[in-house]
């Protein structure tokens, strides 16, 4: 075979597809990267708040479900931009296709925005519901009754709410994974770990952006020590990833040579894993054995690393795809 | 709207008689109006081996209208479906141009038209009904397109595929392609 040649010539030149893909462009690995943070903050801050229900909480931690759903709101704005028919974007919600990830990724984020104000708002002290409903947003737009209406329920469902707040944010992570992994298209993508992978990114990113909010010294020993956590699982499905792919058939060959020798495959290595996974951990690890003051360093790494995943992985992806198979 | 027929379209490629000349590529954008600088079928024309022991396929593709369409089962919004035959279809006015059905097409099939929606072949739907053949297996001079009916087992599709070898492309994938091309 090594003696011979292969020659193709490709008639086609479609704009996003040839000479090579890029159907989706940035909006896409930003729009999987807001959707994995604020699946994490969700799931943390309410894990946290389970853990010690009636116990004092710092004020980020009281605010950080509702700034989650600010970023899930730039999330959604990159996401519309990436829309080629954006006066039909409503038709998302005309319709639910059981077998489209995409389709159950629109609804999931109609529902994780209730679900973030109940265990939000559920979360809120006095003091900042004073503020909260004093603010000039609430009272220029007369919304006083219903943000009482609102904090009533929440306080009413406090738990319940906390639980909606894991439900959703997990089903948030979950998806953005799944809806790659079931592209049978790209053999990158095409892989069951990816949603686990996404969902525990999402965690460890989480728990970045709450480690560098002014989180209480309590509060920030165990987000750190969960996002160790995060972090070591992550590496533990990196790993089963490759040995898939590495092992797998064609296909699979093709995707494990996107992540070794690939164009992306040193960006692969030196920001997702040493970067974004090695470094922040071997970090958090000195940080929490030695007591030390924590670095800004490390939750910017986990970030750094979790954004350069979905890049990569969507970039890759696309260029392992069938259509480049002759 | 799906209908519900017992028909299944599909086209046989006879690449050996194929000489890479085109026609269908014109023949399909003219009649469907297909922009400058896209296209809904095309010609790949694949050389192996080394000189002077070459070999060459020249194949006319276009969508498959996969009989298990990864890109049917990707869109949300049900603009993308499987049509009269099996024909995959996307209608224009439910079609939010998300591309998760362009990147969950195997083959390269779909392309986002300059209006917003996502296009691709229709297996000249408008003229089958009328009893015609698609645009690009009338237009063709040698014979290599053949388009028809898989369950009428007396169609020149059904005949040629129980006659000759074929393959469909990247069967792996599990789509059930129905564009066959002859060896
Ligand atoms: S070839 Fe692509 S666009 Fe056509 S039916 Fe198959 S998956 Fe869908
Ligand atoms: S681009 Fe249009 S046809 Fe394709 S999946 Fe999205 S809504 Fe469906």
């Amino acid at each position: 075979m090594n003696e011979s040649l292969i020659e193709v010539v490709q008639g086609r030149n479609n704009p996003m597809i040839d000479p090579s893909l890029h159907i989706w462009g940035w909006e896409i690995p930003v729009y999987l990267f807001l959707g994995g943070v604020v699946a994490g903050m969700l799931v943390l801050s309410a894990a946290l708040a389970l853990r010690d229900r009636d116990g004092p909480r710092s004020k980020a931690l009281q605010t950080a479900p509702l700034l989650a759903l600010g970023l899930l709101s730039v999330g959604m704005a990159a996401l519309f931009l990436d829309l080629e028919h954006k006066a039909y974007v409503w038709r998302f919600y005309l319709a639910f296709k059981a077998a489209s990830p995409m389709s159950w990724g629109s609804w999931i984020l109609l529902l994780v925005y209730p679900a973030g104000i109940m265990m939000g708002f559920g979360m809120l002290d006095s003091d900042r519901r004073a503020a909260l409903l004093d603010s000039r947003f609430v009272r220029g737009l007369h919304l006083r009754s219903l943000v009482m209406c609102i904090l009533g329920r929440a306080d009413a469902a406090r738990r319940g709410a906390l639980w909606a707040g894991i439900i959703a944010g997990s089903a948030l992570g979950l998806y953005t994974g799944i809806l790659l992994g079931t592209m049978v298209s790209m053999p990158l993508w095409n892989t069951a770990v990816l949603g686990p992978l996404f969902l525990t990114s999402g965690v460890s990113t989480g728990a970045a952006v709450l480690l560098l909010l002014p989180l209480s010294t309590g509060e920030r020993h165990v987000v750190a020590r969960w996002d160790m956590a995060a972090i070591f699982v992550e590496i533990v499905l990196i790993v089963v990833m490759l040995i898939g792919f590495a092992t797998g058939g064609h296909a699979s060959h093709v995707a494990f040579s996107q992540l070794v020798d690939g164009p992306s495959a040193s960006a692969f290595w030196a920001l997702v894993v040493v970067a974004g996974l090695a470094a922040p951990f071997t970090l958090e690890a000195i940080e929490v054995r030695r007591s030390l003051k924590p670095l800004a360093l490390t939750p910017i790494l986990v970030l750094i690393g979790g954004l350069s995943l979905r890049w990569i992985l969507v970039i890759a992806g696309q260029a392992s795809s069938w259509a480049n198979i002759p | 709207m799906k209908e519900k027929t017992d028909k299944r379209y599909a086209m046989v490629v006879d690449t050996r008689l194929c000489v890479a000349c085109k026609a269908c590529v014109l023949a399909c954008k003219a009649e469907n109006r297909v922009p400058y600088g896209f296209n809904r079928d095309w010609l790949v024309e694949v050389t192996t081996g080394r000189f002077p022991d070459l070999a060459l396929e020249n194949r006319s593709e276009r969508c498959n209208h996969c009989s298990n369409p990864p890109c049917v089962h990707a869109c949300p919004t049900g603009a993308s479906h499987v049509n009269e035959g099996g024909a995959v279809l996307v209608t224009h006015h439910k079609c939010t141009g998300c591309k998760a059905c362009i990147a969950a097409c195997p083959y390269g099939a779909r392309y986002v038209h300059p209006d917003g929606y996502v296009d691709k072949c229709t297996f000249c739907l408008h003229r089958v009904r009328d009893g015609r053949e698609p645009a690009c297996v009338e237009i063709c001079p040698t014979g290599t397109l053949h388009f028809g009916d898989l369950s009428d087992p007396d169609s020149d599709v059904s005949i040629l595929l129980r006659t000759r070898k074929y393959k469909v492309l990247h069967p792996e994938t599990g789509c059930e392609p129905n564009v066959y091309f002859l060896e």
